[in-house]
């Protein structure tokens, strides 16, 4: 039946669905996984770097985590060519909101700007939409840090933790379970990064060993210059989080 | 020929403009307000030709409220919406540039600070602690650097103000009978006094 109504993506199957749509999402589950966790200080986003092959140059920069402006970063799953067009889209959206208005654009605004974008391939002209799910991490002076998500629909939403891209149902899962059970508010940067890895540590398919399988990108506010700090974690610091985690889930089973 | 002049108080901005709409040797209309509400806490007062004064100012409160609506509320910094101001100034200068010289002031209730801009017709912008426009700036400026400090009150930046429109009545050469005084603080703005009510007859 979906048959007859999934080749176009600007034709409703009778059932109310777009099918090219939701091709797309499946597209982007087998994508290197993309976790990302708001904190009371900042915000973590944590990406699966998956090597295909060791023939492979080492990447010069991220194929995951990449700077939308000063104030917005952005975690990619699905097709990098895809993502690379959206992004800059997102770019010179930004650019040309601080050249109009001499201040940052507000994160909201900027998600449903490439939201905006990403919905006219599903209803006009008979291109196929963007393979991709962005998770965009921010910081604005109205709402302070906030962590949406977006896929190929154009939908998007605000989450406090959510994953996208590979296993992604089972990284969520865990993030219900695990995210902020025992406290009111929000976890500090240090917290959500340990669960952050937790979160890959499972839905990758064997536990990370070293920091290079991983990407930990953490954002910070700095009061004094009032300017977002963008870290990319070193192999260092990041096997210092594997390590503690590893004991944590280690001595877990001794209560 | 118009006078308009502003200064910023510890918690707000004062504008003040003469009422007097003319052309050449003819007055039109003497009840004119050349203070012109952009959003809830800010406003411009503009001197220059009246249309476009009021071709400027309309563009610019139509963008400022569209922004409000499709941003679900959101507004505009005073320091956005003056940089807004400056870009529409600069983008139609080389192509057919508004002939308004203006002075920008507003007050951000969310870090409660004001915030006071002079802007003139070829897109020139500075934030400043008072200005003036027109011939009045050979008059009042003086007064301005004499009396203004930082941290004066509302009763204080009025006394200053009236101080500018005395002079400007006593020894400028234009008679300007009417002035009409504006304040933005934190609870928004609205009219102090006015020489002649400028509602439509």
């Amino acid at each position: 039946m979906a048959r007859r109504y999934d080749s176009s993506t600007t034709t409703f199957s009778p059932e109310g669905r777009l099918h090219q749509v939701e091709y797309a999402i499946e597209a982007i589950n087998n994508a290197g996984t993309c976790v990302g966790i708001l904190a009371s200080d900042g915000i973590i986003m944590a990406s699966e770097r998956r090597v295909n092959s060791p023939l492979l140059a080492p990447a010069k920069v991220s194929e995951k985590t990449y700077k939308i402006s000063g104030h917005v970063t952005t975690c990619v799953a699905g097709l990098t060519a895809d993502a690379n067009i959206l992004i800059e889209e997102a770019r010179l959206s930004a650019g040309r909101y601080f050249h109009k208005y001499q201040c940052p654009m507000p994160v909201e605004q900027l998600v449903e700007h490439v939201c905006n974008y990403k919905q006219a391939y599903t209803q006009y002209g008979g291109l196929r939409p963007f393979g991709v799910a962005f998770l965009f991490g921010g910081w604005d002076s109205e709402y302070g840090f906030q962590l949406y998500q977006s896929d190929p629909s154009g939908n998007y939403s605000g989450w406090k933790a959510t994953c996208i891209g590979a296993n992604n149902q089972a990284g969520k899962s865990l993030l219900k379970n695990e995210y902020n059970k025992d406290e009111e508010g929000l976890p500090n940067l240090e917290t959500a990064l340990k669960l952050a890895v937790k979160v890959l540590n499972k839905t990758m398919d064997a536990a990370a060993t070293s920091g290079d399988k991983f990407e930990l990108y953490s954002m910070k506010l700095d009061k004094a210059t009032g300017l977002c700090v963008h870290h990319i974690l070193t192999k260092e610091e990041a096997q210092k989080v594997l390590d503690a985690v590893a004991a944590e889930s280690a001595s877990a089973g001794d209560e | 020929m118009d006078s308009v002049f502003a200064l910023r108080y510890d918690g707000g901005v004062i504008i003040a403009a003469d009422q007097a709409n003319a052309r050449s040797i003819l007055v039109y209309q003497n009840n004119l307000d050349k203070i012109i509400p952009l959003s809830s806490h800010t406003m411009m007062g503009m001197s220059g030709p009246n249309s476009d004064l009021v071709n400027f100012s309309d563009f610019i409160r139509a963008n400022v409220k569209l922004y409000e609506l499709m941003n679900n509320g959101a507004t505009l910094t005073t320091d956005a919406q003056a940089n807004f101001v400056r870009g529409t100034l600069a983008t139609a200068l080389r192509k057919g540039p508004y002939q308004v010289n203006l002075l920008l002031g507003g007050f951000d209730v969310a870090d409660k600070k004001a915030g006071l801009y002079y802007m003139d017709y070829m897109a020139s912008m500075h934030p400043v602690n008072f200005g003036v426009q027109g011939y009045a700036s050979n008059f009042c400026l003086s007064i301005f650097d004499r009396d203004w400090k930082e941290g004066l009150t509302q009763e204080e930046g009025v006394k200053i103000v009236e101080k500018c429109i005395n002079e400007l009545q006593t020894r400028f050469l234009v008679a300007q009978p009417n002035f009409i005084i504006k304040v933005v603080d934190e609870k928004g703005v609205r009219t102090l006094s006015f020489g002649e009510d400028p509602a439509d007859v």
